[in-house]
């Protein structure tokens, strides 16, 4: 087993944007370069932090932080295993790229309220970070609720009435989901008698009946499934499009959707567990619902014109690639599922700041007028292909290496239908993505406007997301160990190795 | 049980208040508002080292004129009365912070009475909750209806309408809980809780008990505005002045509910408990309640209106938590009696504030306020979180506590009701943020409170998120040790 | 049936009186009429206690030498002394009461509860 130590350098991850927050409402919208710089500063102390836990963790240890008990033998208990540590890296790396990114877009864009954008910000990602590291059922729904509820602002952002119905829509399903999970929660407690998360699980079957069991991991999938966009409870994700680019980005695209895709992870891996899921036969049906939607979506983004709403089907269709290998819960589709929390995200932001870039410089939002930019804004074109490449799973982009795992998975599982299903996705993200690379760059428009790339603040953060996917799809080992991490974990939760 | 003048010590101070503050009243009108604050800072301390040395040494006793119980008039102390008198004297004590301007700018002329009255009330209300004789109870109940009556009239004009219809309905609730003491007193020749206690149990299947049980619960029930006997407190709340219902609704109800624990679960047993019917009763009527109440906050279109629905069905999770009776649910219902009277006092005085800044009631009018008055509506917010049911703040935990009890009886449709209503919860408070925050209104001119009023709402606001996360200190240290044995969490 | 009420019908008077009370208080439409139904209810209830108390043959509780320590000799002084507190009581409340209604007439000019809720609503619509 692994050695635990406790640290509170997991505690210091989650704290530090949190007193950002107080400074960056300081600051103010007079001082906003000190404002920003707050920002920066957090960002790269909790990215400091959340990689200095990193070698220890590759080595099998794990960091806990027991704090203050929060109910009868249950504490706000946190833990840096190689699941959360994946969450982890990604939410905080994304987020100082996302820092500078946004600094850009706000003022290019001449946002409103740039103070209480920041400051949410801020708070969503204590929020991530604190998801991540959870060491327990109440600690992740505390961070869990934490991150709705900061998000709301951030959807509303732009205070129109469609931002307005945005916002109401999403809460009018994350809050219900909320509270499934809360209900679930109480009664896993009352059924296992603990809330720790646990490689293989807490439950068994002698705890309750299978129908009882049934109905509970209906309740956790109706609770961390809202905000893993699984159908039919996914359409708050398009709606929610109308938050500002860094938002869709950031969080719909990493914290908020992850979130809800990591609850999946946690609830099957460490809650259910890969032999109990078997025998009551949830594993398989939420495979087919991840299966249906990842179809569904990948058909409806073909549908939608306007980038950002295309780009959201998209996002519903590849969470449910994750939620697939969770379900499928054998050691390759396991591997395949986190790694693809991973490069998914590094791929799907890409293209959101490749949206955020031809809106700020050209205030475009539908793909169709977005014939020929290929050649005014040649980097942002060219990152926006590379990340759909990956995201379609062309060799050579890690898009491709997390979609092997996870096919491979479906063949372990000796469930062909699903690898069939992976291929079918594969090639129906091309056809979406393609014609806007396309056109983009093969087709003449002298009715365009020169205008030239948008601000350097914009345009690095999303070549470096771009320039890691191609890295991550040439060597998935190099720099943070992903592929070692990922194994890690699959061998822990469903102890086989790859 | 020690012997100590500290359980008279918090009534005393506020019965030697309202007079030298009437006295010194007559001579200068605004002496009244510094008496009452030097009044209450003592009174907090008084009552904050009464439950520091109950829970270190144990429960105390006084004698009252030195006649020995169960003859004479005891006044006994163990935790939880302590735990409750410092929640009422320190939410008295950060709402009087907001009073001294509210109460010189709503009700100039009476401002003597105003504070006179608000000892008045509070000495009731302690004294309640001191007290360890049940007819003693019913006089300090009357004592603090009488001087609620008198505050909730002070208001507009209206309020004299609504304190009177408050005023019928007290005094039936009250002379029910009378009649139920009579009853007792009929059938154990005795009023003092410990004695009363003592004697029941050889009374089991007695038929007179089960009367007389019921009309104490109706009486309490009636002042607690548990529903269907709630229909006094809209009204009540809505025509007030502001500072006399920022008062009156975080803790007049919720002493109420600490009669209600003592009697059914101090005076009564549990095997006495399981022969009468009036748990489950409470707790289905209470869990109706819950979603009366919120359905009736939703249809509101006056704020102060639709908080005092919300007090209906906030006070109704107390009920559920006390129908139940589980361990858990208990610890919910003693810990939402401290959440809600904290986030509760915030949200009217804020409700207050915004009315004193800028005459604006309605749900309409409260548009872009957020940006005009920061930091009343950071307060607001938190407490508006936490009535929802956002963790960690307070209310939070104390509703996880209740789901956790309803699933330990196995009592699933109030589980669902409890959880389910915190969307209804939800509904009024996000459709008035949004209207708070996202709704622009350009020419409105209106600034923050004083600084008094800014201190007691934000500490009002933090306390809300404090207790949420230290919340396992109180129950561990303070709530648990103060319910009986048969009723605490094994293993603690 | 009748046994129920026979040797009980000073109880079955206050329960009696209690109603008249109630009837009062709910269904008359005067506010100071209401105030006179919660007068009668709580006099019932305060004569509740006394009939309780009533002994036959037995005397007022001061000590008596010729009767000594026999406690069947006296009648129950507590629950007399309670009934005084709870006169105090219930004229404190009705003094609350008249209080009150006096503001209600200033500002209503009349104690019909259908014309105040009348002149109630008016004033907001305006």
């Amino acid at each position: 087993m692994e050695a635990a130590t406790e640290s509170i350098r997991p505690f210091l991850a989650i704290i530090v944007s949190m007193l950002a927050i107080p400074l960056i409402v300081a600051s103010g919208e007079k001082r906003p370069n000190l404002r920003e710089a707050w920002t920066l500063i957090a960002a790269t102390i909790k990215a400091g932090l959340v990689f200095s836990m990193l070698p220890a963790v590759l080595a099998g240890e794990t960091f806990t932080c027991r704090l203050l008990e929060i109910s009868p033998g249950v504490a706000l208990e946190l833990e840096a295993d190689p699941l959360g540590m994946i969450f982890a890296i990604v939410a905080s790396t994304l987020w100082l790229l996302t820092s500078f990114y946004s600094i850009g877009y706000v003022r290019g864009a001449g946002e409103h309220k740039q103070t209480r954008y920041f400051a949410s910000f801020a708070l969503c990602l204590s929020a991530t970070i604190g998801i991540s590291f959870a060491a327990n059922l109440l600690t992740f729904f505390v961070f869990f609720e934490t991150l709705t509820l900061a998000t709301y602002p951030l959807v509303l952002h732009k205070e129109t009435e469609e931002a307005k119905a945005g916002a109401r829509k999403y809460l009018c399903y994350t809050l219900p989901a909320g509270l499934a999970l809360l209900t679930a929660i109480a009664i896993t407690w009352g059924l296992a008698g603990t809330m720790d998360f646990r490689a293989g699980g807490i439950l068994n079957g002698s705890m309750a009946t299978t129908g009882q069991l049934r109905i509970l991991f209906v309740l956790f999938i109706l609770g961390v499934g809202v905000k893993a966009g699984l159908m039919p409870i996914h359409s708050w994700l398009p709606a929610a499009m109308v938050a500002p680019t860094p938002v869709s980005a950031l969080l719909h695209a990493v914290a908020v959707v992850k979130a809800g895709v990591f609850g999946v992870l946690r609830v099957t891996g460490f809650v259910f567990g890969p032999e109990l899921l078997g025998d009551l036969g949830t594993g398989t049906a939420l495979a087919w619902i991840a299966g249906i939607t990842l179809t569904m979506a990948s058909l409806l983004a073909m549908k939608q014109d306007n980038l950002k709403r295309r780009l959201a089907y998209s996002t519903v269709g590849h969470l449910s690639y994750i939620v697939l290998g969770a379900a499928l819960i054998n050691a390759w589709s396991w591997t395949g599922a986190t790694l693809h929390l991973m490069f998914h995200a590094t791929m799907k932001i890409t293209l959101f700041f490749c949206a955020g870039a031809i809106y700020v410089r050209t205030h475009k939002v539908n793909i169709s007028d977005m014939v020929g930019i290929g050649r005014q804004m040649p980097f942002t074109m060219t990152a926006f292909a590379i990340g759909s490449l990956g995201l379609a799973g062309i060799p050579g982009i890690n898009g491709f290496v997390s979609k092997w795992g996870l096919a491979s998975g479906a063949v372990a599982a000796e469930q062909p239908i699903f690898l069939g299903l992976l291929v079918l996705s594969g090639i129906l993200n091309a056809a979406y993505f393609f014609p806007i690379v396309h056109q983009a760059f093969f087709k003449q428009n002298d009715a365009f406007p020169r205008l030239g790339e948008a601000s350097p603040l914009m345009v690095a953060p999303l070549c470096v997301t771009a320039a890691l996917s191609l890295l991550l799809g040439v060597a998935p080992n190099i720099g943070i160990h992903a592929w070692e991490l990922a194994n890690l974990t699959a061998r822990a939760v469903t102890g086989g190795a790859i | 049980m020690i012997e100590s003048t500290l359980p008279i010590g918090v009534p005393l101070l506020l019965l030697g208040g309202a007079i030298v503050t009437v006295g010194a009243g007559l001579v200068r009108r605004s002496a009244a508002w510094p008496i009452t604050l030097v009044v209450l800072v003592l009174s907090a301390l008084v009552s904050v080292r009464q439950l520091l040395v109950v829970l270190a040494e144990g429960p105390l006793t006084h004698r009252l004129g030195g006649w020995p119980p169960p003859i004479g008039i005891e006044f006994a102390v163990d935790g939880l009365s302590a735990f409750v008198t410092s929640v009422v004297v320190v939410i008295a004590l950060l709402v009087l912070l907001y009073a001294r301007d509210a109460v010189r700018r709503e009700t100039p002329e009476e401002e003597v009475p105003f504070f006179a009255l608000l000892q008045v009330l509070l000495l009731g209300l302690t004294g309640m909750v001191l007290t360890g004789d049940l007819f003693n109870l019913y006089v300090f109940f009357e004592i603090s209806s009488l001087a609620g009556y008198a505050l909730v009239g002070l208001g507009s004009r209206e309020a004299p309408v609504s304190a009177f219809r408050y005023l019928l309905l007290g005094s039936l609730g009250a002379s029910f809980y009378l009649m139920g003491v009579g009853y007792l007193y009929v059938l154990t020749g005795s009023l003092n809780m410990a004695d009363v206690a003592s004697i029941l149990p050889g009374l089991i299947g007695n038929p007179t008990l089960t009367i007389a049980m019921t009309m104490m619960v109706a009486g309490l029930s009636l002042k607690m505005a548990l529903f269907p006997l709630h229909g006094w407190l809209p009204d009540a709340y809505t025509y007030a002045s502001s500072t006399a219902t920022a008062v009156i609704a975080p803790i007049m109800t919720k002493v109420s509910a600490y009669v209600l624990i003592r009697v059914l679960f101090f005076v009564c047993d549990p095997a006495l408990r399981a022969t009468i019917p009036v748990g489950s009763t409470v707790a289905w009527l209470a869990a109706t309640g819950i979603v009366v109440g919120s359905v009736m906050a939703i249809a509101q279109s006056d704020v102060k209106r639709m908080l005092a629905y919300s007090s209906v069905a906030q006070v109704a999770y107390i009920g559920v938590g006390i129908g139940l009776g589980t361990p858990f649910a208990l610890i919910g219902a003693t810990l939402h009696i401290l959440s809600h009277a904290t986030m509760k006092s915030c949200l009217f005085l804020v409700t207050g504030s915004v009315q004193l800044q800028t005459g604006r009631r309605s749900l309409h009018s409260y548009e872009g306020l957020g940006r005009v008055m920061p930091w009343t509506f950071a307060g607001f917010t938190l407490a508006a979180l936490a009535m929802i049911g956002i963790p960690p703040t307070a209310g939070f935990f104390s509703k996880w506590y209740l789901v956790l009890g309803g699933i330990n009886a196995g009592e699933w449709p109030i589980v669902l009701i409890v959880v389910a209503s915190s969307l209804l919860t939800a509904g009024y408070f996000f459709r008035l943020m949004e209207k708070i925050y996202a709704n622009p209104s350009p020419s409105l001119k209106a600034n923050d409170p004083g600084m008094l009023a800014r201190i007691s709402i934000m500490a009002l606001g933090a306390g809300v998120l404090v207790l949420g996360v230290a919340n396992f200190w109180f129950v561990g240290e303070v709530l648990q040790p103060a319910l009986p044995a048969t009723l605490r969490l094994t293993g603690m | 049936m009748i046994d129920l009420f026979i040797g009980r019908w000073p109880y079955v008077l206050t329960v009696v009186l209690m109603l008249i009370g109630l009837y009062g208080m709910l269904v008359k439409e005067n506010f100071l009429k209401k105030l006179i139904g919660m007068n009668i209810f709580q006099s019932a209830i305060i004569l509740f206690f006394i009939v309780h108390a009533f002994k036959w043959g037995a005397t007022v509780p001061v000590y008596d030498h010729h009767l000594g320590d026999a406690v069947e000799a006296y009648i129950n002084p507590i629950p007399h002394g309670l009934m005084l507190t709870a006169i105090v009581v219930s004229v404190a409340t009705t003094g609350v009461g008249l209080a009150l209604l006096v503001r209600i007439y200033r500002a209503f000019g009349t104690l019909e509860e259908p014309q105040v809720l009348e002149r109630m609503q008016s004033r907001n619509r305006s």
